[in-house]
């Protein structure tokens, strides 16, 4: 599956869509979901946990190992998706349509900093 | 860079995601890895198994040779083609690996050992070998593939694939093998489940594999292999046991032989000394998360330490098996220690499923 041009990525595999409100929705990439395999569990942050750049909030396990999921911008977690909690496996269903959650970056300039697409797959190899 | 087995390229054409596992390039899973647990539940799975590493030991001296090697006692063994598994100890008693033993006769016996021990294992044997004065050759047989079908209609399908076997092993007992041909077929295996593990020369494994994939026959990856293990309470060397911990504290006293008093073996001095200081037990995590190695358990007997954990697609709750103090039992309430949260867990006896059941 290609990775959709209208969303950022990071180099530790999260996505983020940027919101008509600023605010960003977040998940993990296709190639995250498939080096993982078979998810099964996902901790979430609760709304209202300010949280830094780069700072590990979420935890994603597969039947294989567990993996953190890190914040992209520093802000404020808004939303947590509970359907992804109650059913993991539609990370590997469609790991786009799968948000895990959403945050209120402190400051909006920090998304010009994520990677596009193109960026995101060079760092594939 | 890391070893292949001969179906790397079958592997790399069936689009298998590949690891390094003990130095080896190894599929973990083709696509869904619970998919592939679940088809070696219910109907047939396979598994490359090439990276362990058969031994042939011929003379002799063979089985006094074994006798003093290993843990059980190969003089169990009389029926052509049975199997023992044991484990070869250090002389503090520690696990050097676990191991499948198969009686051919008093003077020829094949060995399967792990792939990551297997260059240390046939160091320790031959230098033992060399030592005992007993007139016995190891031949290390790299060129031997091996597959494991495993499930409940593992058989039939294995029959299906290669005409004419069915013959050769459809009187085979659990643990015991016969040659059909360049073939061995051994009624043994690794994940809670009826099957063969076919040892076979290298240049028949993509073919073979081939015509077990045509008659229905899941290629599965280690990931699957594991999670069956686990499942069906069986030591993965390196995760429940290794040289530090004695068969007798990995749950594997039941491998341990006393009962000759006159047989001595590599261990037993430290084992009789030592006797068993911890148990092995499993744990089904009540709370919700995953259980994985070397987590720390609180339980009213004091502490210990979980030795594998998983996800259990049969159980569809996460599972471990863990090294106890010995007053624990199975029905305690425990915690383990899950990134910094203490968790709720129910102490079970293993295994957790076999023959397609959920046992707890």
């Amino acid at each position: 599956m290609s990775n959709p041009t209208d969303l950022r990525y990071t180099a530790s595999h999260e996505w983020i869509r940027v919101e008509a409100d600023g605010t960003l929705t977040i998940g993990i990439t296709d190639h995250a979901q498939e080096a993982l395999g078979d998810v099964v569990f996902l901790e979430l942050p609760e709304a209202g946990r300010v949280v830094a750049k780069e700072e590990a909030i979420a935890v994603i396990e597969s039947v294989k190992a567990a993996s953190d999921i890190y914040a992209p911008v520093a802000g404020e977690i808004i939303a947590a998706n509970d359907a992804a909690v109650d059913a993991p496996e539609s990370v590997n269903a469609d790991a786009y349509a799968a948000w895990l959650f959403k945050i209120k970056p402190a400051n909006a300039a920090d998304v010009d900093t994520l990677l596009d697409a193109a960026g995101y797959e060079a760092t594939l190899g | 860079m890391a070893q292949q087995t001969p179906l790397y390229a079958t592997h790399v054409a069936a689009g298998a995601r590949m690891v390094d596992f003990a130095g080896w390039d190894m599929p973990v899973n083709y696509g869904s890895q619970i998919e592939e647990h679940h088809a070696v539940r219910r109907d047939a799975g396979m598994f490359d198994v090439s990276h362990m590493l058969a031994l042939d030991l011929e003379g002799a001296g063979a089985k006094a040779f074994l006798r003093g090697l290993v843990a059980n006692d190969v003089a169990r063994l009389s029926e052509p083609g049975k199997a023992l598994y044991s484990c070869m100890l250090n002389a503090q008693g520690g696990v050097i690996d676990d191991l499948i033993i198969y009686y051919l006769s008093d003077t020829s016996y094949r060995i399967v050992v792990n792939a990551g021990t297997a260059d240390k294992d046939v160091a320790w044997m031959q230098a033992r070998l060399a030592a005992s004065g007993l007139v016995a050759t190891l031949a290390v047989r790299r060129d031997l593939a091996m597959i494991a079908v495993q499930g409940p209609n593992a058989r039939s399908k294995t029959w299906a694939a290669l005409p004419g076997s069915e013959a050769a092993s459809a009187g085979l007992k659990v643990f015991q093998a016969a040659a059909w041909g360049d073939v061995f077929i051994a009624r043994t295996g690794y994940t809670g489940e009826d099957g063969f593990e076919l040892t076979l020369p290298v240049d028949q494994a993509a073919s073979t594999w081939a015509a077990l994939v045509a008659a229905g026959v899941k290629p599965c990856g280690l990931g699957a292999r594991d999670t069956l293990r686990l499942e069906a309470g069986m030591a993965l060397y390196g995760n429940d046991m290794d040289d530090s911990v004695s068969p007798l504290d990995a749950g594997l006293a039941w491998t341990v032989d006393f009962k000759d008093e006159s047989r001595d073996f590599v261990g037993k001095a430290a084992l009789v000394a030592n006797g068993a200081s911890k148990q092995v037990l499993g744990l089904v995590l009540e709370d919700k998360g995953i259980l994985r190695s070397h987590q720390q358990v609180f339980t009213a007997a004091g502490e210990g330490e979980t030795t594998s954990g998983t996800f259990s697609p049969t159980l569809e709750k996460s599972i471990a098996l863990a090294r106890l103090p010995l007053g624990v039992a199975a029905g305690d309430a425990v915690e383990v220690d899950i990134r910094g949260k203490r968790l709720k867990a129910r102490v079970v006896k293993p295994p957790f499923a076999r023959n397609g059941k959920a046992m707890i």
